[in-house]
């Protein structure tokens, strides 16, 4: 339903020196999402998974632009849509539920307005309609329907983030974008919000697109994982597969980086070091600096996106024996700096 | 921080082009002699001579020249607008702030007597008070318009400071220990300090405007040399009625062109206070891509 | 693992509480954030404070950090109470013993200044001895300390990640020598997978530096990690406490099971769908504590309770190594609330 090809979004920025000197966030990224799945896409702060989402859901603004790649959505290229074919699609085929709730949730209007607005602005225009379809779209999140009059700043921090996505259901849409909608919850509301969404997406058959930096959050809920490093798709496969066995180095050191709560504990290191400078491109694999594996040619040799079974995974470890390339050329670059976390 | 000022100057055209006037004006206060040849205040010459070669923009209605006028009165409004301005930003500063920062009674009292000195009408005040240091020189001038001219800033300025109240990097400076002044002063202070600088040039600007409207109405000195006691003498000569255009379009354009500059300027602080409102900056725009937009605006 | 040892005790928090009123001239009400709360922190010791947003734990710390003074209850650091507090000195003594790590690495650090301004203003204000120089060697030291390197006091709060500059609130709090350290939620904002880094930070104060740290968190497997006892708040009350290990292996207040249940377990399978459709009729929200009526708070959401609970308010009574506030688990019955 939605195929991502090749997506390069970058931003135009100015060096100290005064040149041009783009910064690309999201770097030759593809995907697919069919219906009904739920598609987790993970990573550090910085790795371009929110600039990823905004750009699939046309949301950027300059300096950031959309380079390179296609964004099809049932068939229909949304990069070269205009803006009129594109609200029309938005919020009815396509919606998206931000990070945090009150910075999304208009603070002076109470939810219900809120909800009518976006109704309104879509062809609704009756006002029983308008308050039997926000009263259903709060029953399917939990929400009792005298909530529609409160102010966001009444709701709790649970309840906001529900409203949130009792909001991006109003016209059931295929899609739903949701970019760390739990990072502001507590353990116990996190888990009850996650199974909600699970349990909407049975009983109306939505996709999602879920981003998150916190891999646990997901493992029992997405179908397909989507690991993202420094912009680039570092693996990407079916959940479990990933989790039971990670293939990329950056995958296992994220899954470790994990105290548990039961079993035997044992001393972490997280993976030491911080991403690479994006506006400085190295040669070679992005995550060498920080790889317990690394290889000579890993700081040469840029690593395609190699198919290992049905989990592509970005990792030089994985190459076939005989492709002892050339450096690719990455253009000028230094290299990257090292840095504590 | 001052380096982010200079950038925050270069990236907008708009604040260049303020700033270069205000360097022009303040040469001219410095170093008057090297472009006005003639006294400001000779009676020397003809009256009412149209601008030539030896009167740029001719003589006043007593016969002095209006151009060295225009370039010795520079002086005075620079230093009314530097001196009153300055004075008033830093008293609303330490008001509006200390006010936001220690919050409840503190607050209440300071809050109340900025809205007191604020609801006092304030052109009518500076006539009275004018009106009664009669003759008043440059520093009256300058005391009149900072006690009238704090409150509206300290009321903006308050506003500001409530919405970085709850940082928390005040929090960690009290939680260490910090005295509430020493808080004010150092910890929240600076990182207005772009407000504070928009805040000073908007105090400057319209006490060029209040002062040569003060001047302009007869409450200056009108022997001085300035570019609202110019427009008095214009207007007592019913130049403009009488074809002398000059004599108050010369120091009209003046004030306008020196409020001008402020409010350019403040064009760069306004973006550098707040994003959201620097312009996109895109690719350098060719005067070509411009030609070929409208063409194909137009339909070709 | 740290073994079970007595500590001597550095602070003690005794019927700690603290109300606030709400609310507009119609609706006053109260508002109890914090009721009749004790427990004490020994030295050398990590203990996590741990609960939802609304239980209370956050103004628990900024009562420690005499940030609110108590509506009833006592604090005592070193045998003395907080309230014997009068003279500047002491109070500047107090927060030097006793500093505060906060939450926002974004908000935490004044953006005009470099990174070494807080570190170097702590020594001033609470090591007056110290000459310049020797201020700057300290301010050297504390980031080595917290694996930044000298080399980064120059730099401005905009150049460092989020991580980084958590660690330079440790290095804030290290300045003064401190004894305990209050750290309010200090890895909550930060990508999981950098956190671990913070928590090894924290064990190594513990461990070299021979600081103890209250550790606030909604996080119970990072609690895990670093902490050696356990505190459990909801709505205001301690549910539960007692050493880490104990508390996790056998919980026994309901509210502690729920909070285990939800911790997410990558490496568990995933659950069956009836076990998702039971976890999500679990929809309930801390309660806003305002004016309550005696009773468990946690009655409402918990699937065991008995008359009693209704009624009366169940006090913090030691149950095994540890203590639990609940009438069903003081009768000695086995408590399986949540799985």
């Amino acid at each position: 339903m939605l195929e991502v090809s090749g997506l390069t979004v970058e931003y135009a920025a100015t060096t100290k020196a005064g040149g041009e000197s783009p910064v690309r966030a999201v770097d030759d990224v593809s995907f697919d999402v069919a219906a009904g799945e739920f598609v987790a896409i993970v990573g550090e702060s910085g790795c371009g998974k929110s600039t990823l989402l905004f750009a699939v859901a046309q949301l950027l603004s300059p300096p950031a632009a959309i380079t390179a790649g296609s964004v099809t959505f049932r068939g229909q290229d949304l990069v070269a849509m205009t803006d009129r074919r594109l609200a029309a699609i938005r919020w009815e085929k396509l919606s998206v539920v931000m990070q945090s709730a009150m910075n999304a949730l208009n603070p002076v209007m109470s939810v219900g307005a809120q909800f009518a607005d976006a109704l309104r602005a879509h062809g609704m225009s009756s006002r029983k309609a308008i308050a039997a379809r926000s009263a259903e779209v709060l029953r399917l999140v939990g929400i009792d329907a005298v909530h529609l009059k409160s102010f966001p700043h009444q709701l709790s921090g649970g309840m906001r983030q529900r409203a949130m996505i009792a909001m991006a259901l109003l016209f059931t849409p295929d899609l739903v974008i949701m970019d760390e909608p739990t990072s502001a919850l507590d353990v116990v509301a996190q888990r009850s919000l996650m199974t909600q969404i699970k349990e909407l997406q049975r009983e109306i058959g939505f996709a999602v697109i879920f981003v998150t930096h916190d891999m646990s959050l997901v493992s029992h809920y997405s179908d397909r994982l989507m690991v993202m490093y420094a912009g680039q798709v570092a693996e990407a496969g079916p959940t479990r597969r990933i989790f039971d066995n990670p293939l990329h180095p950056y995958s296992r050191g994220l899954l470790e980086a994990f105290p548990g709560i039961r079993g035997a504990k044992v001393p972490l290191q997280g993976i030491p070091g911080a991403p690479p400078d994006l506006s400085v491109i190295p040669n070679g694999c992005r995550f060498a600096p920080r790889c317990p594996a690394k290889m000579p040619e890993c700081e040469t040799t840029a690593p395609a996106l190699l198919d290992r079974d049905g989990v592509d995974v970005r990792c030089l470890l994985y190459a076939p024996a005989s492709a002892k390339t050339v450096p690719a050329d990455n253009g000028p670059g230094e290299k990257p700096r090292e840095r504590a976390q | 921080m001052t380096g982010r000022f200079w950038r925050a100057l270069a990236r907008s055209p708009k604040a260049t082009a303020g700033a270069i006037l205000l360097v022009a004006f303040i040469v001219l206060a410095l170093f008057p002699g090297l472009f006005a040849h003639d006294s400001p205040t000779a009676e020397a010459y003809a009256r009412n001579l149209g601008p030539s070669g030896a009167h740029l923009f001719g003589t006043t209605g007593l016969g002095q020249d209006v151009f060295a006028q225009a370039v010795y009165g520079t002086r005075q409004v620079l230093e009314i607008a530097f001196g009153a301005g300055l004075a008033s930003t830093v008293i609303a500063a330490l008001i509006g702030v200390a006010a936001a920062y220690l919050g409840g009674f503190w607050d209440g009292a300071l809050s109340l007597f900025t809205d007191v000195v604020l609801v006092i009408p304030l052109f009518p005040l500076l006539i009275v008070i004018a009106a009664y240091v009669h003759n008043s020189g440059t520093l009256v001038l300058i005391a009149v318009l900072t006690l009238t001219g704090w409150s509206y800033t300290a009321r903006q300025l308050r506003s500001q400071a409530l919405s970085l109240r709850n940082r928390d990097f005040l929090a960690a400076a009290r939680v260490r220990g910090e005295r509430a002044a020493y808080i004010i002063a150092v910890e929240i202070l600076p990182t207005m300090s772009s407000l504070l600088v928009a805040a000073f040039l908007t105090n400057a600007l319209y006490d060029v405007l209040f002062a040569s409207s003060l001047q302009f109405i007869g409450l200056g000195d009108p022997n001085s040399v300035a570019w609202g006691t110019m427009l008095y003498w214009a207007q007592n000569n019913e130049a403009l009625q009488t074809g002398y255009y000059l004599q108050a379009i010369v120091p009209g354009a003046a004030i306008a062109l020196l409020g001008a500059a402020f409010a350019l300027l403040n064009y760069a602080f306004d973006e550098v206070g707040n994003p959201a409102l620097r312009p996109v900056r895109a690719r350098r725009r060719s005067w070509l891509g411009a030609a070929r937009r409208i063409r194909r605006l137009a339909g070709a | 693992m740290t073994e079970p040892h007595s500590v001597t005790e550095l602070l003690r928090a005794d019927h700690l509480t603290r109300h606030f009123s709400i609310g507009g001239t119609l609706a006053r009400g109260t508002l109890h954030a914090v009721d009749d709360v004790s427990f004490s922190i020994g030295e050398r010791e990590i203990v996590a404070l741990a609960g939802e947003s609304g239980s209370g734990k956050s103004t628990v710390a900024r009562l420690l950090a005499r940030v609110y003074k108590p509506t009833s209850g006592t604090v005592a650091f070193e045998g003395r109470p907080l309230s014997a507090f009068r003279s500047r000195r002491d109070a500047l003594r107090y927060s030097g013993q006793v500093p505060m790590v906060f939450q926002d690495p974004f908000s935490s650090l004044n953006p005009v200044f470099r990174v070494s301004h807080g570190v170097l203003r702590a020594l001033k204000l609470h090591r007056p001895g110290l000459s310049a120089d020797e201020r700057r060697a300290e301010a050297a030291r504390v980031f080595d300390v917290v694996g930044l390197g000298a080399g980064m006091l120059g730099r401005y709060p905009h150049e460092l990640s989020g991580g980084q500059r958590q660690r330079v609130g440790f290095a804030q709090a290290l300045a003064t020598k401190p004894r305990l350290i209050l750290a309010d939620e200090p890895v909550s904002m930060l990508d999981t997978s950098i956190r671990i880094g913070l928590l090894n930070l924290m064990a190594k104060l513990r461990d070299e530096e021979g600081v103890s740290i209250l550790y606030i968190t909604h996080d119970i497997a990072g609690a895990r990690y670093v902490a050696d006892r356990l505190i459990v708040m909801y709505a205001g009350q301690v549910a539960e406490s007692g050493p880490i290990e104990d508390v996790l292996a056998a919980p026994r207040h309901p509210y502690t099971q729920l909070l285990l249940s939800a911790v997410p377990d990558p490496k568990a399978p995933p659950p069956s769908l009836e076990a998702l459709a039971a976890a999500s009729g679990e929809r309930g929200e801390p309660p806003k504590v305002i004016d309550p009526k005696p009773g468990c708070r946690f009655m409402p959401r918990c699937p065991v309770s008995i008359d009693m609970c209704g009624q009366v308010t169940p006090e913090l009574k030691v149950l095994g190594p540890g203590e639990a506030a609940c009438h069903v688990a003081q009768t000695g019955a086995e408590v399986k609330a949540f799985s």
